[in-house]
């Protein structure tokens, strides 16, 4: 077994170049704009044009080094290959890949329609799988890196009120636990990212939304983690470990029973 | 509410939750709002102003306003805080495009390290630029820059009967006009251009001299303005007649000085009871406040944002005034009416109702930048009372009376209860500024001011 540098010096910064994909979704703005703050150099993929082109502008003006763009629908696997051949070509050297898209639907929606829950599994897990599966090969084979992506504690047990996009994040969580374990020998690490309810447009919808984390707080939380390339699992803000830990414990029989 | 079944009232929670939060800097009217879009992106805008109902619709940026125009009771809000990236800047130039959401304070942490100033700053770095345009702010250099509006060269407006409408002083300018000061009702400001102003560092030459006359201000005042770019003064309003204040003036400095670090201070996390803040809390202030700065005049360099924002330093200084709020009051009067202020000051001080903070400055000659302009030639005087209901809203009156017999006017973006009446003498030409306004905006202040629906 050899001993790595890495190990031994955990407060450096060895994130420079980052590859976000789902660059225009709530919690990744925020962590673009505090990594341009940083003067680090961006990768974005998002769906739209004119909102990359927007970002871009905003991040370079911020102080980023450098930020390209590639408008692409990354739920459509079979962009997967074009996209990743971009990367490659235009941002080879990249140290550290970000998934930070998701979609969560009204729950009853997606009991409702085959469609929508078929949907909501593949931006959610399907197509994350086979990006993370793209990324990885490459890092793997230059034996550095990090590769992290946002899942949810909604998926660290499955719930009457959510359990569809819970399932979708819980096989996230379980893709890249195994994803770890393989990767760990060439050196690359794997992050979990579980952040509990962000003020984001993703949850605006939701009552109570003005109560939960705010991205500026869960972004701090995630550039720490990519910097540090620790922990492995990282959930933010910090309580929603303790907080996860007693929901995972409760006995079935008892959690069939609460309505949440 | 009894009669009301435990489902619908928790269903009514669920929908007033999210917009209980929206309110304005004085807090006080208390409004509820019927819903709130927080758009992330310009392109939804179009159809969050498209299934509008008429009159439905009110941007807000920061809630800096003191009053009831950035509120939309039991209507609709924009939030356009998340409407917050700069779109472009010219390091020749100084000019810079961004979305209505773009703080002030964003503009000053981005482009002061690379030697560019805001043109024009309120009091307060915690607003939108969106903000500053639809009120038309001033600042301590109006007597030289004028407001923020004369610094704005074009700007992107999303309206809901002719889509998206470029507007400057050379294309479509009296929408251009009647946006700058237009309250956010004339549309939602997608981004603007934005004339910065190159200086040396983040250093001021600030000095302090103290005064004992309204006469002595004004002299002070009008003797600075050649040497000073900026000019504000600060009274001890339980003075009465017997008038003492201190006038501060700057200019930009070529020097640095130490300990360029910007210090936030503490944050208040509750309001304060109501006794907190009583007349002799506040005349202790007061007179505390003068002694210290009649002391230590002379000059000095100080970090720009001491001299702007002092009351930045403490978040949420508006909790000071306890659970019922605040209201501010600023007028103008013309110069040549002193009387009209020393009555002023009387009144309040005979009422006893008082603030920490009064404020006094001569604005400028600038012509109006906006249809609805509040700054104009004349003295502008600024103070706040704790809200004690009836007799708070008559010392106000009783100020009303004399502002308009003086042929002054008050600002819309510090006011919750001025008179009709009083709106159209302080705003002759607002029915011009009628055919500008969107018909699915309107806001609290204007259906108030204009006996609208």
């Amino acid at each position: 077994m050899t001993i790595t540098m890495r190990s031994s010096t955990p407060h450096i910064a060895r994130m420079q170049k980052i590859v976000v994909l789902g660059a225009t979704s709530g919690i990744a703005l925020e962590i673009q704009r505090q990594l341009a703050r940083q003067g680090r150099e961006l990768l974005l993929v998002a769906r739209s044009p004119q909102r990359l082109s927007e970002l871009q502008s905003d991040l370079l003006a911020r102080g980023a080094q450098q930020v390209l763009t590639v408008a692409a629908d990354l739920a459509q696997v079979q962009h997967h290959a074009d996209i990743f051949g971009f990367v490659r070509q235009s941002f080879p050297d990249f140290d550290t890949v970000l998934l930070a898209y998701g979609a969560m639907e009204d729950q009853k929606t997606s009991e409702a329609s085959i469609d929508v829950l078929l949907d909501e599994l593949n931006v959610n897990f399907v197509s994350a799988a086979a990006l993370l599966t793209l990324f990885a090969a490459d890092l793997e084979q230059r034996r550095t890196g990090c590769l992290a992506a946002i899942t949810s504690v909604a998926g660290d047990r499955g719930r009457r009120s959510n359990y569809v996009y819970g399932s979708a994040k819980g096989a996230l969580s379980l893709f890249l636990q195994g994803l770890r374990s393989r990767l760990h020998p060439a050196g690359v690490t794997v992050i979990t990212i579980k952040p509990g309810p962000v003020q984001t447009p993703m949850t605006d919808h939701l009552a109570n939304s003005s109560r939960f984390a705010p991205p500026e707080r869960v972004a701090r939380d995630i550039i720490r983690a990519l910097n540090r390339r620790s922990p492995d699992v990282l959930y933010t803000p910090w309580f929603w470990r303790p907080v996860m830990s007693a929901v995972r414990h409760l006995p079935e029989t008892l959690f069939k029973r609460l309505a949440f | 509410m009894s009669g009301q079944s435990a489902a619908s009232l928790q269903k009514k929670r669920a929908v007033a939750l999210p917009t209980e939060q929206y309110l304005s800097w004085g807090r006080y009217p208390k409004t509820v709002h019927q819903h709130v879009h927080r758009p992330a992106w310009n392109d939804q805008l179009p159809d969050i102003l498209r299934t509008a109902a008429p009159g439905s619709l009110l941007p807000y940026g920061l809630g800096r306003s003191y009053g009831d125009s950035c509120l939309n009771a039991g209507r609709e809000l924009i939030d356009c805080r998340r409407l917050n990236r700069i779109l472009g800047f010219d390091p020749d130039t100084g000019m810079v495009r961004c979305e209505s959401g773009v703080t002030l304070s964003d503009i000053l942490e981005v482009f002061l390290p690379k030697g560019w100033f805001l043109p024009v700053t309120p009091g307060t770095r915690f607003v939108t630029v969106g903000g500053a345009i639809a009120n038309d702010v001033h600042g301590k250099n109006h007597h030289r820059a004028g407001t923020f509006g004369a610094h704005v060269r074009q700007l992107g407006l999303h309206r809901s009967s002719d889509g998206f409408v470029i507007c400057s002083p050379d294309e479509n300018p009296r929408m251009f006009q009647a946006t700058i000061a237009g309250l956010g009702l004339t549309g939602v400001i997608a981004w603007a251009d934005i004339q910065l102003k190159r200086v040396a560092g983040p250093w001021i030459d600030a000095g302090a001299v103290p005064f004992h006359s309204l006469q002595s201000f004004l002299d002070l005042s009008r003797e600075s303005d050649g040497r000073f770019e900026y000019t504000v003064a600060w009274l001890d309003c339980f003075g009465g007649r017997n008038t003492r204040g201190i006038f501060f003036r700057g200019n930009h400095s070529e020097q640095r000085g130490q300990n360029s670090r910007p210090k936030w201070g503490p944050k208040l996390p509750f309001a304060l009871p109501a006794v907190a803040l009583n007349r002799y809390t506040i005349k202790a202030f007061n007179s505390f406040y003068y002694h210290v700065h009649a002391a230590d005049q002379g000059a000095s360099l100080v970090r720009y944002d001491s001299f702007f924002y002092p009351l930045d330093s403490i978040r949420q200084w508006n909790l000071l005034y306890g659970k019922s709020g605040f209201l501010q009051y600023q007028c103008v009067v013309p110069e040549n009416n002193l009387e009209a202020l020393e009555e002023i000051l009387d009144r309040i001080a005979r009422s006893g109702m008082g603030s920490f903070l009064a404020v006094l400055k001569q604005f400028g000659s600038a012509p109006p930048a906006g249809l609805l302009s509040f700054a104009r030639p004349g003295l502008t005087l600024a103070l706040d009372f704790a809200m004690r209901g009836e007799p708070t809203l008559q010392l106000l009156r009783s100020l009303d009376e004399v502002v308009r017999q003086s042929g002054g006017a008050l600002y819309p973006a510090k006011d919750a209860r001025m008179s009709p009446a009083l709106f159209e003498a302080s705003f002759p030409r607002w029915r011009s500024f009628v055919p500008c306004i969107d018909p699915t905006m309107s806001s609290s202040f204007w259906r108030r001011v204009t006996e609208a629906e």
